[in-house]
C-alpha cells in the first residue's frame, strides 16, 4: 500500500427492530457522533465520508446528497459504494483505499439501513434478473435454504448441526449490548420454531433492523497519534462473481473461498485455524456458520459441525466466531457488513468490553450477500510490513 | 502519492431507447471496446468497479446485473452509485493504493426503462418536500431562474447554449441528438418548467461507458499512449435547497480549487484548453463554468455570446455535444471522462479541437447539482 490504514474509532447504534424516534439522517448521526467521540476527533478532522446502504429499503435516491445533515458531509468528499448485503463491508474496503491512495488521512466510513421503512423481501426479489431468477428465487431465504439443503445432501449435515451455531450466536449476543436479539435459545427451541424455508426455522436465520454503524480510518502517518493501539488492516479480498442464482456450486461457497485464499496470501497466513484469533462472520443465518468456515479453510469439508459440537467457536474456545451475536441477532443489513468490521476492529485495539476476546492479534470479519458473494477484511494488532 | 492514467475508453453509441439490449449486453459493448481501445484482453483487468443506481435501473443491488459482463467474475470488485466521474475517482484509488495495477470502470444506465421524474423526486425529502412534486426538471428550473436573476443572463444566451451543443454533437457519431438549431428553435420549443423550454433540458437516454485506469507502473505497457490524472476532487453541498444559494455552487468551487491545486494549475483560464461540463440543463453550462473560475463572475452568457466556448473557440466546452445531445445519466461522467480522453490524445475526430494538452471532466451527483466532481486530465505526466 502507499500507506498503511488502520482503523482508528467506531461507533454504533443501539440496534433495534423499529426506531420510530429518528429519522435516517438521525440514525446515521447517532454513529457517527460515537465513532468522533471513541476517536476523540471532531468533524473538522475528518477528509472524506463513505457511505452505503440499499436504496430499495428505505427510497431515497442519492444518499450520499440526502444524508449529509446526519453525515457530516457538508462541503466534505462524500461517495456512495452499495453492493447489497456486502454493503458494509464493502463501504470499509472503500476507506482502506481511499486512506491507503494517499488521497486522504482521516476517511469516516459509514453503513446504515432502517429496515423498518422496508419491505426487505420485496426489494431484494428485484435483484434478481427478471426473466430467469426472479420468479423462484424471491428474496433471501429461498436461496440460503437451497444452499443449506446442498451442504446436508453432501456431507450428511443434520438441522441440528444448524441449530447449535444459532445456539452459539445467540448466547454470545448476550454480552453486546448493541445487539437487537439479546435472549438465550436452547437447541429445542431452534428447532421447535416455525420453518420458514426447510431446513431454516425461525430462529436459525436473522431479524430485520434498524441501525447505523460508523468507523474512521486513518493513514499511517496520523493513526497512531489519533489511537495508540489501532487496528491495522493487513488486507482486503473481494469476490461477486455471479450474476445469475444458477451459476452458483449450491453447498460451497466458492467466493469465500477464492477471496481468503487470496486475503491469506496477501497477508502471509499459512494456517488460518491457528493464527485467526477471532471471526466476525456475515452470518445471515445458522448453516453459513458451518459451511462457509469449510470455504475459509478453517476446518476441510464436511468437518465443520463436529469442531463446532466440540465448543471451538464459543467463546472461550480456539477460535470464537461472532463474539458479538452475530448477524442472526441484528441485521441493519447496510450497516451489517460494517459492524463485522467494527467489532473485528474492537477486539484488535481490546474495546470489546464484555465480550472481549483474550490476546487478539489476528480478525477476520467478512460482508455477505448478493448472489453469493462475500467481501473480507482481515485486522492486525501489528503495523503491516 | 503515486500517480494513475487512463489508457483506454470504451463507450456504446447513446440512443433513446436500446429496446433490443440488457444492462449487461450494453456493458459488454463498452467493456471490450475498452479493452480493444487499450490493447488489452480481460485478463490483463485484475480489478472492475460498476457504476449504477439501484433507482435508475429499477433493480437492487443494480451492480448484479452488469458484473459478469464486465468481467469480474473471479476479480476483485466493487459498485459506486453515483455520477461515472465518483466511479472512476474511487476506481483511481484502487489503483494508486496500490492494491491494483489496472482499474476497469464501467457506468450504464437505461432511460428508457426509467420514470425520471418518480426517481428524482426520491431524491428530495420525503416529509417536506417529495409532497410538492418536486423533481430534477422543477429544482434545475428554480435553480435556472435564480441564476438567471443573479447574473443577468438572458434566455438567448442560455438557448445558444442548446445550439451550439446539439451542433457540435453532428461531429460525434455515438451521440443521440446531433441538430443544427437556432435560438429561436430553442426559445420556441415547448415550455417544460418555466424557464426550462424542452431543448434546454438533456434527452431520456441508454448507454454504457468503460475507461481503463492504470498504476503508472503499468501505463505505458499497452497500446495506447495514457492520458495522466493530473488533479482531482468532489465536494457536496448542503442537502435542503433552503439552505444554499442555488444561483451558486460552492461546492464546485471547492472541488475545482482542489483538484488545480492538485494538479499545480495556477490560472485554469489559461491553462486549460478544453472541458467537458456537466450539462443537463443549458443554464448549467453556464453557471457551472462561472464556479469553476474558467469565466468570471456573470460574463459566461457573454463568452457564449463572442464563440469562446466553441469547438474553435478560446476554451471549447462541450465539444462532444455534451450531455444535452444525450444523457445517459450515472454513465454520463463516463462518457465526459471519455470524450476529453480522446483530445488529448488526438482521437476525437470531426469534434476534435486544435490545442488539447490539459483537459477538464466535470460530474454531478444529486439534485441542482449538490456534489461535484472535478477532473484534471493531461497529454503529459
Amino acid at each position: 500500500m502507499a500507506k498503511r490504514v488502520a482503523i482508528v474509532g467506531t461507533g454504533q447504534t443501539f440496534h433495534k427492530s423499529h426506531r420510530p424516534d429518528v429519522n435516517g439522517q438521525e440514525l446515521i448521526n447517532e454513529a457517527v457522533v460515537r465513532a468522533l467521540n471513541d476517536a476523540n476527533l471532531k468533524m473538522k478532522d475528518i477528509d472524506a465520508i463513505v457511505i452505503g446502504n440499499m436504496d430499495h429499503f428505505e427510497g431515497i435516491n442519492y444518499v450520499d446528497c440526502w444524508s449529509v445533515d446526519g453525515s457530516g458531509g457538508t462541503m466534505k468528499p462524500i461517495i456512495k459504494l452499495t453492493t447489497g448485503g456486502t454493503t458494509g463491508c464493502t463501504v470499509a474496503i472503500g476507506g482502506y483505499h481511499l486512506v491507503g491512495s494517499g488521497m486522504f488521512d482521516r476517511v469516516l466510513v459509514i453503513g446504515w439501513e432502517k429496515n423498518s421503512e422496508s419491505d426487505t423481501t420485496g426489494a431484494i426479489t428485484t435483484a434478481f434478473d427478471p426473466i430467469w431468477d426472479r420468479l423462484v428465487f424471491a428474496g433471501a431465504i429461498s436461496g440460503l435454504a437451497a444452499e443449506a439443503q446442498a451442504y446436508m445432501a453432501r456431507y450428511g449435515a443434520t438441522d441440528r448441526d444448524g441449530a447449535r451455531v444459532s445456539v452459539r450466536d445467540r448466547k454470545h449476543a448476550m454480552n453486546n449490548p448493541h445487539a437487537q436479539l439479546r435472549k438465550e435459545v436452547t437447541l429445542e427451541e431452534v428447532l421447535a420454531s416455525p420453518m420458514l424455508a426447510d431446513p431454516i426455522h425461525l430462529l436459525d436465520v436473522c431479524p430485520r433492523t434498524d441501525g447505523a454503524c460508523a468507523v474512521i480510518m486513518a493513514s499511517e502517518d496520523v493513526a497512531e497519534k489519533i489511537c495508540p493501539k489501532p487496528d491495522w488492516i493487513w488486507a482486503t479480498a473481494v469476490r461477486h462473481s455471479y450474476s445469475y442464482l444458477g451459476d452458483a456450486d449450491y453447498g460451497r461457497l466458492t467466493s469465500m473461498r477464492e477471496g481468503s485464499q487470496e486475503m491469506f496470501k496477501k497477508a502471509g497466513i499459512k494456517e488460518p485455524r491457528k493464527e485467526l484469533d477471532v471471526i466476525e462472520l456475515y452470518q445471515p443465518y445458522s448453516f453459513g456458520g458451518l459451511i462457509w468456515i469449510e470455504d475459509m479453510g478453517i476446518v476441510g469439508p464436511g468437518e465443520a459441525p463436529q469442531y463446532i459440537w466440540d465448543g471451538n467457536t464459543d467463546m472461550g474456545g480456539e477460535l470464537p466466531i461472532n463474539p458479538s451475536g452475530g448477524v442472526i441477532s441484528c441485521n441493519p443489513i447496510g450497516a451489517t457488513g460494517l459492524i463485522r468490521c467494527a467489532e473485528a476492529a474492537m477486539q484488535v485495539m481490546g474495546k470489546a468490553e464484555g465480550r472481549q476476546v483474550p490476546d487478539v492479534n489476528f480478525a477476520f470479519s467478512s460482508g455477505f450477500g448478493g448472489c453469493w458473494w462475500t467481501d473480507m477484511i482481515l485486522h492486525g494488532k501489528k503495523k503491516p510490513k | 502519492m503515486d500517480r494513475a492514467a487512463i489508457i483506454g475508453v470504451g463507450m456504446t453509441k447513446i440512443e433513446k431507447a436500446k429496446v433490443g439490449e440488457t444492462f449487461a449486453d450494453m456493458a459488454w459493448e463498452a467493456v471490450n471496446k475498452a479493452l480493444a481501445d487499450a490493447g488489452m484482453t480481460i485478463d490483463d483487468i485484475d480489478n472492475v468497479v460498476t457504476t449504477s443506481s439501484d433507482f435508475w435501473d429499477g433493480r437492487t443491488i443494480s451492480c448484479m446485473a452488469v458484473g459478469d459482463a464486465s468481467g469480474a467474475a473471479h476479480k476483485n470488485v466493487s459498485c459506486v452509485e453515483g455520477d461515472g466521474t465518483y466511479g472512476a475517482f474511487y476506481g483511481m484509488t484502487r489503483s494508486i493504493s496500490g492494491s491494483y495495477k489496472t482499474t476497469l470502470v464501467t457506468g450504464h444506465s437505461k432511460g428508457s426503462q426509467s420514470v425520471s421524474s418518480l426517481i428524482t423526486n426520491a431524491a428530495f425529502d420525503p416529509i417536506y418536500e417529495r409532497g410538492l412534486g418536486m423533481d430534477m426538471v422543477t429544482a434545475c428550473a428554480m435553480q435556472a431562474r435564480a441564476y438567471m436573476h443573479r447574473t443577468k443572463t438572458t434566455p438567448e444566451q442560455v438557448a445558444m447554449v442548446s445550439v451550439k451543443n446539439h451542433g457540435n454533437a453532428q461531429k460525434n457519431p455515438l451521440s443521440q441528438l446531433p441538430m443544427k438549431l437556432t435560438v429561436n428553435d430553442v426559445l420556441k420549443s415547448e415550455m417544460v418548467a418555466d424557464p426550462l423550454h424542452k431543448l434546454d433540458c438533456s434527452p431520456v437516454s441508454d448507454g454504457c461507458a468503460a475507461v481503463i485506469i492504470a498504476h503508472e507502473s503499468v501505463a505505458a505497457k499497452f497500446k495506447q499512449k495514457p492520458v495522466w490524472i493530473k488533479g482531482v476532487s468532489f465536494c457536496a453541498d448542503s442537502f435542503f435547497f433552503g439552505d444554499r444559494d442555488l444561483s451558486r455552487a460552492k461546492s464546485l468551487t471547492e472541488a475545482a480549487q482542489k483538484a488545480y491545486a492538485m494538479a499545480g494549475i495556477k490560472d485554469p483560464k489559461k491553462e486549460i484548453d478544453l472541458a467537458e461540463v456537466y450539462d443537463a440543463f443549458t443554464y448549467q453550462e453556464l453557471m457551472w463554468l462561472e464556479e469553476m473560475g474558467l469565466a468570471d463572475d456573470a460574463t459566461a452568457g457573454k463568452l457564449l455570446e463572442k464563440g469562446e466556448f466553441n469547438i474553435d473557440g478560446r476554451l471549447p466546452v462541450n465539444a462532444s455535444g455534451g450531455l444535452l445531445s444525450g444523457h445517459p445519466v450515472i454513465a454520463a461522467g463516463l462518457y465526459s471522462m471519455a470524450a476529453v480522453v480522446k483530445q488529448l490524445r488526438g482521437d476525437a475526430g470531426g469534434y476534435q479541437v486544435k490545442k488539447a494538452k490539459t483537459g477538464l471532466v466535470h460530474g454531478v451527483n444529486g439534485l441542482g447539482g449538490q456534489s461535484h466532481c472535478v477532473w484534471i486530465l493531461d497529454k503529459d505526466k
